[in-house]
């Protein structure tokens, strides 16, 4: 580990099966707190797989790993989960309900009063489309939204998957920073991305993927 | 539970509202259903008032299948399952949410149907308002057997086939207690002996929801 720190991901010869097919075929991994790593690699690398694994949707089914403290084989993984943010790329959130109904969902789910959403609406810039209800909302604000959906819940372990999908450049620069934030205020992100992440502001360790298996690890 | 339960509930809903999925799609199924019913019996059975309470309940059956599919809906998104998940909100307090959600929206249909009845089917209006409180019971046990079911078919492509099969079972004795209380109603007949059935499953369908919505959330 980079700073001595217990680590946040700790996972070793990780498999999991679904349908009889397998989706992780023996990960180790180890992830620092406070870090920014990205899984790189094509589609069914199991870059999706990994994370819904680390983010407690899916189940272990050989292997063992702690994720946040949690036991994957034997812990709670309602309360590993309570600790983790998950932002898919099919959009996280009701389609019906407006923005801040959306986030105000989140904040009292988590017993938060919902005065924080306004703060975070404006900081995500969706103040405009603040009693939008999400479906109207374009892909980038929508992601923006699924974003702000974090940030309401500050979890310490943030899974975004394939988060700059249907992103322009301005969209991936305020992206980027936000990230950079994210990981400068302690918290510790995993992102899956097809490709290598082309930031100018972030220097991410790389993990790359290929057939359920990490086949390099690039810091 | 109770402010988780309270929370979804307004969250479900919210969404009805937004959608009008009850008001442009339930509601006029129904009533053109009741209709059809009408137009079936013939002028011939006009005010027979021992068909209405049968007709009204086998309307009320196929409602209540729609309205189940409709609910499990809101939450069947692959994201938005993902990051509700990640809330960690108390499994008990969801299946009360959502059964007192789907609960209030049967029992604005349930009147509107029962006005239908009375019109269409020339069901007689004393006996229907006496039969209003076995109704508002009968429609709250099917909300929470129907919460319950619909979570046991997992939300998935298949629940719109597999919910009638399933359920009919565990509505049967909620339709034939419901139908029988409402022909006692019209007929002068003692209602209790019926209500006590219901009751008694309206009890049981929530107490074993309470208890086993979590372990059908993750199966």
């Amino acid at each position: 580990m980079t700073n001595g720190a217990s680590p946040v991901v700790a996972l070793s010869g990780a498999v999991v099966i679904s349908s009889g097919f397998p989706l992780l075929s023996g990960v180790d991994l180890e992830v620092a707190p406070g870090t920014l790593t990205v899984l790189s690699g094509a589609n069914g690398a199991g870059k999706t797989s990994l994370l819904r694994l680390l983010a407690g949707l899916a189940a272990l089914t050989s292997g063992s790993g702690t994720v946040a403290g949690v036991d994957l084989a034997e812990g709670d993984l309602r309360q590993l989960r309570r600790r983790v943010g998950w932002l898919g790329h099919e959009g996280s959130f009701y389609d019906d309900l407006s923005v801040r109904e959306n986030l105000t969902f989140a904040a009292r789910a988590l017993g938060r009063p919902s005065d924080g959403v306004e703060p975070v609406v404006a900081r995500m810039g969706l103040e405009q489309r603040i009693n939008t209800p999400a479906k109207q909302l374009s892909a980038g604000q929508r992601r923006r939204l699924g974003l702000a959906w974090l940030l309401i819940r500050r979890p310490e372990l943030w899974l975004l998957d394939e988060p700059y999908a249907s992103l322009d450049d301005g969209g991936r620069i305020f992206f980027d920073a936000l990230l950079g934030d994210v990981v400068a205020s302690g918290a510790t992100v995993v992102v899956s991305a097809h490709d290598r992440l082309r930031s100018d502001t972030l220097t991410p360790r790389t993990i790359l993927m290929a057939g359920g298996r990490i086949v390099g690890d690039e810091r | 539970m109770i402010a988780t339960a309270l929370l979804v509930a307004a969250k479900d809903l919210r969404i009805e509202l937004r959608s009008r999925v009850l008001l442009w799609q339930v509601v006029p199924f129904g009533l053109m259903a009741l209709l059809l019913c009408g137009l079936a019996l013939g002028p011939a059975h006009a005010g027979n008032s021992s068909a209405g309470p049968g007709l009204y309940y086998l309307v009320i059956l196929l409602v209540v299948l729609l309205m189940v599919n409709r609910s499990q809906a809101i939450e069947r998104s692959p994201g938005t399952k993902s990051s509700v998940a990640t809330l960690g909100l108390d499994p008990a307090g969801v299946f009360l949410g959502k059964s007192l959600a789907l609960a209030v929206e049967l029992w604005v249909t349930g009147l509107v149907l029962l006005a239908g009845s009375v019109l269409v089917l020339h069901t007689a209006l004393h006996g229907a308002l006496v039969a209003l409180p076995s109704i508002v019971v009968t429609l709250g046990a099917l909300a929470g057997a129907g919460t319950l079911y619909g979570a046991l078919t997992g939300g998935g492509d298949t629940t719109a086939t597999l919910l009638p099969m399933l359920t009919l079972p565990a509505f049967a004795p909620l339709l034939i207690a419901g139908e029988r209380s409402f022909s006692d109603a019209l007929h002068g007949g003692g209602l209790w002996q019926w209500w006590v059935i219901v009751v008694v499953a309206l009890v049981a369908y929530l107490g074993v929801g309470i208890l086993l919505y979590g372990v059908l959330e993750e199966s």
